[in-house]
């Protein structure tokens, strides 16, 4: 039976000086799930990935695998498969036997034959099998990466690590194998702690998303729920665009854009605030006689951003399917409203 | 492309003059060992070449010199290897204190160290074993500054953190990491290196010339005193030994086939 607090971080702390990398995070992972961690540089989301692997020594708390403490475990005896956001590779060894090497130490240690057998079988599950007497260096980035996922799968891990493992390549490499990374995951159902700082990556890929800061989590959610109902203002603005707009608040809703809509729990609840609006929940129709003046149109495929000057002067940013957005070129004439769709909002000032 | 005639021209030009500064030494060594004995005569002898065998002395003092050799080479990798690799891993702290340790017998005269290890070379030649092999002791202080330079740069040029965590997470222990994972990293650091070590045990005669040692390189100048053409015979055979040696060593590159980076 899975559970739902497979991985459990308990309140862990992490000081280096007076920098407080963690300062009391507490996460748990379902069995089979991938939870990825979000947040700027220096949030401490590789900190607990690294406090977990067994690489970094808490100064607080505890951590529970499989109902299991591993908080003083040595990191080689964990069973955590780790992929690194570097090139990791053992560069005098091919993928064949990178992928092997854990197999063959007392902890995981197999006969050569099933070795052999789980290393075919992992290169193939990353599609890299003609490559498997390949060295490194005769790898590309995404090559070398996947063979890294496949050595940290060899092993059966209780847990898969992943510390931005896809920041060094390149933007069509990294969607690529970014979704070759969740496809192995389900059909594995391995239990996946991903790091990233790039929200994209974050919610194209997770199961929840947990938004760090300064060491705590801010919020823990899917990614439509993180994205659509953020709980704080700093997750708001974090995660996706949005249009600070100014407001006045009352009753669980604020007066912008000549409208009124819903305030999402958290938001402050009365005076002056500013609403942050996703450009999706902006409504824009052409009008000769509207309250803006499209500033500029960027065409991204499947929808198009606008540019709004308002009559006030302020620039706000909408985004709309293709389609609504045909004859909305530079300098024409709109009318902006709000869907009603509920908005954040943080106290003015 | 083709090269320029100009750029081809230069890059020989270089390669000529610097075959040149290697090879006439080596010709001019040649040449003085099959000079004939007499000042009026003519031709070539190999004299000199056919003595070496004669020479009671030589034979022993080059084991001796290999086996010290060997034991340098032995320290070099079962002790300074895995030190400085430890230093960088886990003590980085100490890397700027430990490069000035071992830059040291760079700064002293061998003069002055022969002087300082006397009497401990003493005590050991009458209490323990008397043996120009002992000397590997000293030999392996004297090379630290250009081992320990050669491999910190190897250690520098590779994310050896990286490496080893990884190794930890898979289940390795801190010595199959350095000994299965950087030592065969940063193999060509450590092959310099101790190319540089050997070259200089079998090169150093103030130290075993002072503590009356009989080494590779003493028994050469004594049979110099002797007879220059044996000498200098002796030495260009042990220069084209070592020259062999450096070809024979395997140079075979790993297996794999070409470089494709097209694919993710």
């Amino acid at each position: 039976m899975s559970s739902s607090k497979y991985v459990q971080l308990v309140d862990i702390a992490k000081y280096f000086g007076k920098v407080k990398a963690l300062d009391g995070l507490s996460l748990d992972i379902a069995e089979g799930e991938l939870v990825a961690l979000l947040g700027p540089s220096g949030c401490g989301k590789t900190t607990a990935l690294r406090a977990l692997a067994g690489l970094q020594v808490l100064d607080r708390g505890s951590m529970i695998v499989d109902g299991k403490d591993v908080t003083f475990q040595k990191a080689s005896s964990r069973g955590m498969g780790m992929v690194f956001q570097a090139y990791s590779l053992f560069p005098h060894m091919n993928a064949r036997e990178n992928v092997e090497y854990g197999l063959t130490l007392h902890v995981h240690r197999t006969s050569k034959d099933k070795r052999k057998a789980r290393s075919a079988e992992l290169l193939d599950l990353v599609g890299l099998s003609s490559h498997a007497n390949h060295y490194p260096y005769q790898l590309s980035g995404g090559q070398q990466q996947r063979i890294a996922l496949a050595r940290a799968l060899a092993i059966s891990p209780k847990v898969l690590l992943l510390d931005e493992p896809l920041s060094a390549l390149d933007a069509k490499v990294r969607t690529q194998l970014r979704e070759e990374i969740r496809r192995i995951q389900v059909e594995l159902g391995t239990t996946t702690l991903f790091v990233t700082h790039d929200q994209e990556e974050a919610l194209g890929i997770a199961d929840r998303i947990g938004v760090l800061r300064n060491g705590k989590l801010e919020q823990i959610a899917a990614p439509a729920e993180l994205y659509d109902r953020p709980q704080t203002a700093f997750v708001a603005e974090f995660v996706g665009l949005t249009n600070p707009i100014a407001g006045k608040v009352s009753g669980g809703s604020i007066e912008i854009l000549g409208g009124v809509v819903k305030t999402l729990p958290g938001s402050i609840t009365s005076g002056a605030g500013i609403a942050l609006v996703r450009p999706e929940s902006i409504d824009v129709v052409a009008s000769k006689s509207g309250n803006a003046t499209v500033f500029s149109a960027s065409f991204l495929g499947a929808t198009c951003r606008l540019t709004i000057t308002m009559r006030d002067g302020a620039r706000i940013t909408a985004q709309l399917p293709s389609p609504d957005a045909t004859g909305l070129g530079a300098g024409a004439g709109v009318n902006v409203s709000l869907l009603d769709i509920p908005v954040f909002v943080k106290a003015a000032g | 492309m083709k090269q320029s005639f100009g750029l081809r021209l230069w890059r020989w030009s270089i390669i000529s003059v610097v075959a040149l500064y290697l090879l006439v030494p080596l010709y001019a060594m040649y040449d003085f060992s099959t000079k004939p004995y007499g000042f009026g005569d003519q031709g070539r002898t190999f004299r000199a070449w056919q003595m070496i065998p004669t020479q009671q002395d030589l034979f022993p003092a080059i084991t001796r010199s290999l086996i010290t050799a060997a034991i340098v080479m032995a320290i070099i990798l079962f002790l300074v290897v895995p030190t400085a690799i430890w230093v960088h891993l886990k003590l980085p702290v100490l890397r700027r204190p430990f490069e000035l340790l071992c830059l040291l017998p760079l700064a002293i005269p061998a003069i002055v160290i022969v002087v300082g290890i006397a009497p401990l070379y003493r005590w050991i030649s009458i209490n323990l074993y008397e043996s120009p092999i002992t000397l590997a002791g000293v030999y392996s202080m004297l090379i630290l500054p250009y081992t320990y330079r050669s491999l910190s740069a190897a250690l520098d040029a590779v994310d050896i953190h990286t490496l080893a965590e990884a190794a930890t997470t898979l289940g390795s222990g801190i010595a199959r990491i350095i000994f299965k994972i950087v030592m065969p990293t940063i193999k060509t650091g450590i092959i310099n290196g101790s190319f540089i070590a050997i070259a200089l045990v079998l090169g150093e005669y103030t130290i075993s010339n002072i503590l009356n040692f009989k080494t590779f390189q003493v028994v050469i100048a004594q049979i110099g005193r002797s007879d220059g053409n044996v000498a200098v015979a002796v030495s260009l055979a042990s220069l084209l030994f070592v020259i062999l040696l450096l070809l024979i060593i395997p140079t075979k590159k790993r297996q794999g086939s070409v470089l494709d980076v097209d694919t993710i």
